[in-house]
Order: structure tokens, then sequence, then C-alpha cells
């Protein structure tokens, strides 16, 4: 990559006014650090995933009102968290946690279980039972 | 207290902190230097672990690496410690500060405040060096930003506690008894040697196979799998190949950024001229990353043109497969 080549498009990096070294050569072909600001190409990926996230989290609102999964599921993907990441905010075994997805078994939880998703979450207990969405 | 430390933007987390850190010691080692020394050029495909549901690829050793391969081969010792206990982190962190020794932390980047929205996910492996305190608040160099910033103690400590995959409980680092005397030119050939060596493993899915492999499943995932979950792997492998650390083309650009600096120091021009190697075929990673954006903002249905695309990365397998042998023969 040629120095005056360095990508300098719009990017939610540029947007928060931050710059990325990429390596790049000048005239004499020698390296160096140049600045880019963003790449369309990646940005494009990197909202295609961003999409996809959005797009899950719809779902499993969906099933939350369907009364098929419980609040956790939706705080969880929300803050971009999976099972294994939430396991350890929590210290809750893996499938227990997953256990803990389903509406039914939420239903049954108690106090001191919830306070420990309402901490990680950093909600309130009654913002964890009755979800926004 | 704010001890007198260089900051230096760096394109890669590890190696910048690496630099940074001994650049203060009166190590002066760039970041290209680092990652060449550390053999930091690589290609995975590890179909069966999932991240953000797509299959992981990487273009970089294991986190972590970088530092303990830089460290034996220059002949430096590195002070790692974890902890259990918070309070205990934050004491040693002050302790090492008040020394006037600045530290390298490993933190998850989900709660790093200044980085945008859109970058926060739960990946635990990022590095910063602290170097000092005022007041409340840590003094950060975080060698992927352009300037340095501040945490205050509630921020750092919830990032230095991250939980979750590489989860960092604490760990900070530090070189400690550097040698007088390093000898570079034995340290590049033995980052070089391990680069080749991996680049050319017998191993189905790393170095130059791995990327022919991906080439051969990008034209069955059409059929196999569809459309869109074709492009979300496509995405997901550009956005490893391109994202923020990287330098640009998978690490290509840093790696023949070192070579040329190597040329120097061996006193051999054969590694300049598979320098200008290295940025054509960074060039044509770039090239990959735009057709397969291209693929899915059109969410183009035609099996063609995923065979087209597959046909680029297989060009670039093999191209790196040429690469890595010649420089195979260069170092001899």
């Amino acid at each position: 990559m040629k120095k005056e080549e360095v990508p300098q498009d719009e990017s939610s990096l540029s947007k928060a006014n931050i710059k990325e070294v990429v390596y790049a050569v000048d005239k004499d072909g020698k390296y160096g650090k140049a600045l880019s600001s963003g790449w369309e190409a990646k940005t494009i990926a990197l909202n295609e995933s961003l999409d996809l996230i959005e797009e899950q989290l719809q779902e499993t609102i969906q099933k939350i009102k369907e009364g098929e999964l419980s609040p956790i599921a939706f705080y969880m993907e929300s803050q971009r968290m999976d099972v294994v990441v939430l396991s350890g905010y929590v210290g809750i075994w893996q499938w227990r946690v997953k256990r803990h997805l389903k509406a039914k078994i939420f239903k049954k939880l108690g106090e001191k279980t919830l306070k420990k998703y309402a901490e990680a979450f950093e909600i309130s207990l009654e913002e964890l039972k009755n979800p926004k969405i | 207290m704010k001890i007198n430390f260089e900051h230096n933007q760096s394109a890669h987390c590890e190696n910048g902190v690496v630099s940074n850190l001994l650049n203060y010691n009166g190590l002066q080692v760039s970041e290209p230097m680092v990652f060449g020394i550390a053999s930091g050029v690589f290609f995975i495909y590890i179909p069966f672990v999932k991240v953000n549901f797509a299959p992981m690829f990487s273009f970089r050793p294991v986190p972590g690496f970088i530092f303990s391969r830089v460290s034996k081969r220059l002949g430096f010792k590195i002070k790692r410690h974890k902890f259990k206990s918070k309070e205990k982190a934050q004491q040693v962190l002050d302790a090492e500060l008040s020394k006037n020794n600045p530290v390298g932390l490993q933190v998850g980047v989900y709660n790093l405040t200044y980085f945008p929205d859109e970058y926060r996910f739960h990946f635990n492996a990022h590095n910063l060096v602290v170097y000092g305190k005022d007041g409340d608040n840590y003094l950060i160099s975080d060698p992927v930003m352009q300037d340095v910033t501040t945490l205050s103690a509630k921020e750092l400590e919830k990032v230095r506690f991250a939980k979750g995959p590489f989860a960092p409980n604490g760990h900070i680092y530090y070189p400690t008894e550097l040698p007088n005397q390093i000898d570079l030119k034995k340290a590049i050939t033995k980052g070089i040697k391990q680069a080749y060596r991996h680049m050319l493993a017998p191993v189905p899915v790393v170095g130059y196979r791995g990327i022919r492999y991906v080439a051969k499943r990008i034209r069955k995932w059409p059929d196999k799998i569809g459309v869109k979950k074709t492009n979300h792997y496509l995405g997901q492998l550009v956005r490893m190949q391109e994202e923020i650390g990287t330098g640009g083309g998978g690490f290509r650009f840093i790696f023949a950024a070192f070579l040329q600096e190597a040329s120097v120091i061996m006193e051999n021009p054969r590694l300049a001229e598979l320098s200008e190697e290295m940025t054509a075929i960074g060039d044509q990673w770039r090239d990959f990353a735009i057709d397969a954006s291209r693929l899915y903002k059109n969410r183009s249905r035609e099996t063609d043109a995923y065979n087209k695309i597959a046909d680029k990365l297989d060009a670039i397998g093999l191209a790196e497969k040429a690469f890595f042998l010649d420089l195979k023969k260069a170092i001899k």
C-alpha cells in the first residue's frame, strides 16, 4: 500500500475523531506509519456484523414476548455478551445460565440470583424483571 | 505522579506496548521490528470455534505470544502478576508507578470509555500502558490511540477485571533485567525462521494451506449454508484482516516494513526485495476485502461471484507459499 492510497473514508472511528495507524510506503519505497480515518470496505464488514447482532436481538425480544425466553436473554444480547461471558460476570456455571434464559425457569429464580444478574448488567431488580422492550 | 513516558501510536496494541516499554527502558525497537522478531505474521482457520456466529480466522499468533517471544529472543525477562483480589491488583499497580516503572496491563475492550460504541466488544486481550496517576485518575497510553488519555480508578478496575474468554484477572507486566547488549541479527533470524515454518506448516488449516483451504470452503458455502451465512463468514474474515490493530492487509504491511528494516541490519538486500513482494501480497489482501465487501453489499446470488472471490483468495495462498519458500532461501 502506498501512502497516497491510504484510505480516508468516513467511519465510526472518524466520527469519534480517532485515526488508526497503518503501514505504507512513500515515493522512495520506504516504509513508515500513516494515519487512516477509515475504509469503506471494512466499515461495510463491521456494519454487516452489527446488523446481525441487532437482528438477533429483535428475534430474542419476540421470543420474550411470546413467553419463551427470559429478560436475561435480552440484557445479555443487548450488552453484546454470550453465555460464556455472562457466566463469568455473574459467577454462575454456564449450564445454569443457559437454563436461566428460559422464561419458565426465570420465574422461579430467587432474589439472590436475580441480584447477581442485575449487578452484572448494572440495572435495578425492577428493570431486570420488567425490561422495556 | 507522572512518569516521563513517550507515547507512540502503533498499529497493533501488543507490539505497541512492547515497543514503547522497551524504548522507555533504553532499548530502541520499532513496532515492525517487535512484530518480526516475534514471528507475528500468521494465518489460521478454526472452523469449530465460533466467534459472533462465524468461524474464527486469525492473522496473528495467540495474544501474549508476541511479548514472550520478543523477550526470549532479545534476552530480557518479564515480570507478570495476575490477581484474584481487586484491591491487591491496584496496590501492586500503585507500587510500581511510585517506583517510576510504567507497566503494561491486559484489559477488556468492552468498558473502555474512550472507544467508539461500534468497537466495544467483549474482547479481553487488549493491551495498554499506565504511566502515572493524577489524583483518582490513571494516566493511560493506549498504543492504538493517537494521544494519551486517562481512566478513573473505578474504570480501570472494571477493564482489568473483565470476564469471559482470556479474562485478564488484573494481569500486569513489565520488562526486567534488560541486557546491555542485544544480538539483533540473531533475534531477526529466529523470528524469520519461525515465521516461514508456521506459514509453510504441513497442517491443512494453518499458513498458506489454511488460506487455500478457506478458498475451497468459500466455493461450497453458498450451497451448503446459504448466501446470507456465507456473506457473514466473509465479513468476519475481512474484519479480522483489516480491523484496527492489523496495520492493514492482515498484518502483511507491518511484516513488509519489518523485512525492509531487517534488510539493512542483516546487510541482506534480498530481504528488501522480499519486502516489496510482501507489500504486493498485502495489496492482494486489500483487493480481496474490496471484492468481499461488494459481494455482501450487493447481496449477489450468483455462485460464480463466490468462485471468483475464492480464486482470488487461492491466488493469495499460492503467492504466500512462494514468498515464504523464497524467504527460507534468503535467510540461510
